[in-house]
């Protein structure tokens, strides 16, 4: 089984390939059409900024080559950044166009007065049954810090929601891509439980 | 709803933990490596490791460590103590870190702050104050370890660190440290007041009911030494405590 966590620049991919190996999964740290099309499942990690990460996967020829494993049917998985890349398109500095594999766009979260980045452990409140949460409990806390949040078109998109000052995504899923706005990498047992599911799940 | 976060913190001398008073009088507590896997069997919050060191005599010693701890515990991980330049915290996130605890540094050279959160984002970058009080209760700010006076005032210095992207304010009182008298709370409130990026109170945490005044205060992000090193409390304790008394903590 061939995993791939996408190197693009954008930091936390060494947690995910840690959190892997941990859990006795070998993955590759991919950064070609090449490579990328070879895997038979993909994670796109990610921290730092919307424009800055489109503009490196287009730097690297990766645009196309992730929508493609994306409609190839393959399981692929976006975290923190990763996730909001999903999108069709962001809006931190300024509007810049997404992958488009999960249809909505990324906004700044509304904490209606509490401090930004949301930054620490929260619950989610699992929006339909999904292999990734399916070994989890109910009241699960994963590692949460950003300021901006995806908004789904299609609302049965939602996979998870999270409480902080609004109620907001937290992650998302539509066939065989899914994504999460926490670090499952840096969520201790719950988080190594859902990188677990993510690589077992059969689409 | 966001939980409360118990933040061990880890001081370094010569690549072994130490604990001090009031910055001064390190006494040895063990090895940092295994300190990490029990707070994190321990179900603790996040990490932050300081290399109290690095700063007054000018070098780093965290690369090897971020990296063993990395590879093994799977929380949030913030190294501080000598980072001067953008390489130095490239190094370190290279090798394990989530954040950088920068200090010193960004007195003389305030756009190490903007340099590494363009780059790793803002989230990545935890500006760290160390104030001690004045008898006429204006709070000082020092850097390099408390050796170094700074001319500037903690509020100007927070606007300005806010100003330029920080991510976090880890606010240390040089007269609590390792006195576990209780946080400094006027400290506390007034950081707070000043800023609206998340806070990690840090200074003077001596039993669990001192964590408890915090939060009632409005504290959300709490960092611990000596209450952890001295005594047979642990984070599942200090969990439990505020947990029975309504504060929300982590599920696990």
């Amino acid at each position: 089984m061939k995993i791939g966590i996408v190197d693009y620049g954008m930091g936390n991919l060494h947690s995910v390939h840690n959190a892997l190996f941990h859990l006795g999964f070998d993955a590759d740290l991919v950064s070609t059409p090449k490579e990328l099309a070879n895997c038979e499942r993909l994670i796109l990690p990610g921290v730092g900024a919307f424009a800055q990460a489109m503009a490196n996967l287009h730097a690297l020829n990766l645009v196309e080559s992730i929508k493609s494993f994306a409609q190839s049917g393959r399981p692929l998985l976006g975290v923190c950044l990763g996730m909001q890349l999903l999108a069709s398109e962001g809006f931190e500095y300024g509007r810049t166009e997404g992958l488009g594999i999960i249809k909505g766009k990324v906004v700044t979260l509304d904490t209606q007065g509490r401090r930004l980045p949301h930054v620490g452990w929260n619950s989610v409140a699992i929006q339909k049954p999904h292999p990734l949460f399916k070994t989890q409990t109910k009241k699960a806390d994963f590692y949460f810090v950003h300021s901006y949040h995806f908004v789904t078109e299609d609302p049965a998109d939602a996979l998870t929601t999270t409480e902080y000052g609004e109620n907001f995504i937290s992650s998302v899923s539509r066939d065989n891509a899914a994504g999460v706005q926490f670090h499952p990498e840096k969520s201790q047992e719950h988080g190594l439980r859902l990188l677990e599911a993510f690589c077992m799940w059969s689409v | 709803m966001l939980k409360v976060r118990l933040i061990p913190t880890l001081l370094l001398k010569g690549g072994r933990m130490v604990k001090s008073r009031q910055f001064d009088n390190f006494r040895d507590v063990g090895d940092p490596v295994s300190a990490a896997r029990i707070y994190d069997a321990q179900n603790a919050d996040e990490l932050v490791f300081l290399d109290i060191e690095a700063s007054r005599e000018g070098r780093g010693s965290l690369l090897p460590l971020i990296q063993k701890v990395s590879k093994e515990c799977f929380m949030p991980l913030s190294v501080g103590g000598g980072i001067r330049t953008f390489e130095h915290a490239q190094d370190l996130f290279k090798n394990g870190a989530d954040k950088v605890v920068i200090n010193s540094a960004v007195y003389s050279n305030p756009d190490l702050i903007g340099q590494i959160a363009e780059s790793f984002g803002q989230q990545a970058v935890i500006v760290g104050i160390d104030v001690k009080k004045l008898d006429n209760g204006t709070y000082t700010l020092f850097s390099h370890s408390g050796s170094r006076l700074e001319n500037v005032s903690l509020q100007e210095h927070l606007e300005r660190v806010c100003a330029l992207g920080a991510g976090e304010i880890f606010i240390n009182s040089i007269d609590r440290d390792g006195m576990m008298n209780g946080y400094d709370l006027e400290l506390a409130k007034l950081v707070h007041q000043c800023v609206r990026i998340p806070v990690i109170i840090s200074g003077g945490a001596g039993h669990f009911g001192h964590l408890l005044e915090a939060w009632e205060v409005g504290c959300e992000a709490l960092a611990m030494a000596s209450i952890f090193h001295f005594g047979d409390n642990n984070p599942i304790r200090a969990r439990t405590y505020l947990k029975t008394r309504g504060v929300p903590v982590k599920e696990i």
